[in-house]
């Protein structure tokens, strides 16, 4: 009895605790680029870091399919875009415009997947997300 | 323009509908169905909204109310998210069951035909309200409008599911 008493405060706890610190779970852009370093050093042993050239030129070029990143988040990732099949706006890519832009990890996992799926017909490499965040941080407001 | 002659081809229609529900017999029952059974429900957005359905299906064009399609076609847009009109809109397996129950409860409850069309802009009752009587062809070519689903070029209120007359503005 006082054991199973137990056992249901300690869960009552881990709940609560997983309440709390639920809001813990946002990152800033920085916080988000960190964690695709990591990811991209442990998939390549010779990972060189991220190059916001590189970035610029991924996220401006075509890969095969209709659309480049561009098409939709606009050549300047400061300006809202336009999704290029339905005419809806969209706002700002770069965080720099956009506050919002890379602080909701499951988000950014949700819309990498389906975006680079759209432009590329495969998932994006690490080395590919973290070229194009390092870029959009540099862009200017 | 009088009422009498732009009301004309629609009587024509409903006249040559009604012929072909009576010659086609038995099984069609004895009233004609409007729109051959592919009539849409209530285009408002359900009091009950579902806040994951709002966030995730009004990313990339307007929150379509779930009455305007049956729930045989909610459950193949839902079933096929990862190859969606061109796009990957795929969701978790959670978020998918949840919205789908919300389209599902919430489809057409006028809509008797057999069909499931994908899309709203195939149902009968669409294209009726949309045919080249009440919309000049050129209107579609227009880039402003760009696709038929963008139902918020003309209808100023679509996102929340507000169609009225009083609402549109065909854009120039
Ligand atoms: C067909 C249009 C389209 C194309 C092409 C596109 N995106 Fe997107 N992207 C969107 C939409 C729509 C959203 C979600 C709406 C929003 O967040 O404003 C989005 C959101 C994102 C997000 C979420 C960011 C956040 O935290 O808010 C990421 C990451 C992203 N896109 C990456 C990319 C990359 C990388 C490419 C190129 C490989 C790309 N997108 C190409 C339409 C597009
Ligand atoms: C990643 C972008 C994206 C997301 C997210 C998305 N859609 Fe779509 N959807 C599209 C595109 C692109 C079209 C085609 C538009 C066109 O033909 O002009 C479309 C078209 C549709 C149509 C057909 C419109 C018509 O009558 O022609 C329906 C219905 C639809 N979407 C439902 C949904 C539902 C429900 C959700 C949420 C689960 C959703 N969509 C989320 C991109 C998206
Ligand atoms: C090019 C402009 C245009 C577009 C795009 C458009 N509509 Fe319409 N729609 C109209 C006009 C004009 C009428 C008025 C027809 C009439 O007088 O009956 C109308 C009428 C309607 C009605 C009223 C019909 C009724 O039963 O009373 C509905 C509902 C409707 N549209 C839904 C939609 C939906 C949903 C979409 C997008 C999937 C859409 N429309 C896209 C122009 C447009």
């Amino acid at each position: 009895m006082f054991r199973e008493f137990n056992v249901t405060l300690v869960l009552a706890l881990v709940v609560v605790a997983g309440l709390i610190s639920a809001p813990a779970f946002a990152q800033t852009p920085e916080e988000a680029l960190a964690s695709i370093q990591s990811d991209a050093a442990k998939a390549n042993s010779g990972f060189k870091g991220f190059s916001a050239a590189r970035g610029e030129s991924f996220f401006k070029t075509k890969h095969g399919n209709e659309w480049s990143c561009a098409s939709c988040h606009t050549e300047n990732p400061a300006t809202p875009g336009k999704h290029a099949k339905t005419g809806k706006v969209i706002q700002p890519f770069a965080p720099s415009a956009n506050v919002e832009r890379f602080t909701d990890p499951a988000k950014v996992a949700k819309w990498f997947k389906r975006n680079c799926n759209d432009v590329l017909d495969r998932v994006c490499t690490p080395q590919e997300k973290g070229d194009v965040l390092t870029y959009l941080l540099t862009v200017k407001k | 323009m009088s009422k009498c002659y732009k009301n004309f081809p629609r009587r024509l229609v409903s006249a040559l509908l009604v012929m072909g529900v009576a010659m086609s017999g038995a099984q069609a029952g004895d009233r004609a169905e409007k729109y051959s059974g592919e009539n849409r429900g209530k285009p408002v957005q359900p009091a009950q909204v579902n806040a994951k359905f709002q966030q995730e299906c009004s990313t990339c064009h307007i929150a379509y109310a779930p009455g305007l399609l049956p729930a045989a076609s909610w459950r193949k847009v839902m079933g096929g998210l990862n190859k969606h009109f061109g796009s990957d809109a795929s969701l978790t397996v959670q978020e998918n069951k949840e919205i789908t129950a919300f389209l599902v409860n919430n489809a057409s409850n006028r809509w008797s035909a057999s069909t499931a069309p994908l899309r709203i802009t195939e149902a009968a009752w669409f294209k009726r309200k949309h045919d080249s009587h009440e919309i000049p062809p050129t209107v579609w070519k227009n880039p402003k409008v760009k696709s038929p689903a963008n139902c918020a070029a003309c209808h100023q209120q679509a996102d929340r599911g507000d169609f009225s007359e009083r609402h549109i503005k065909i854009p120039k």
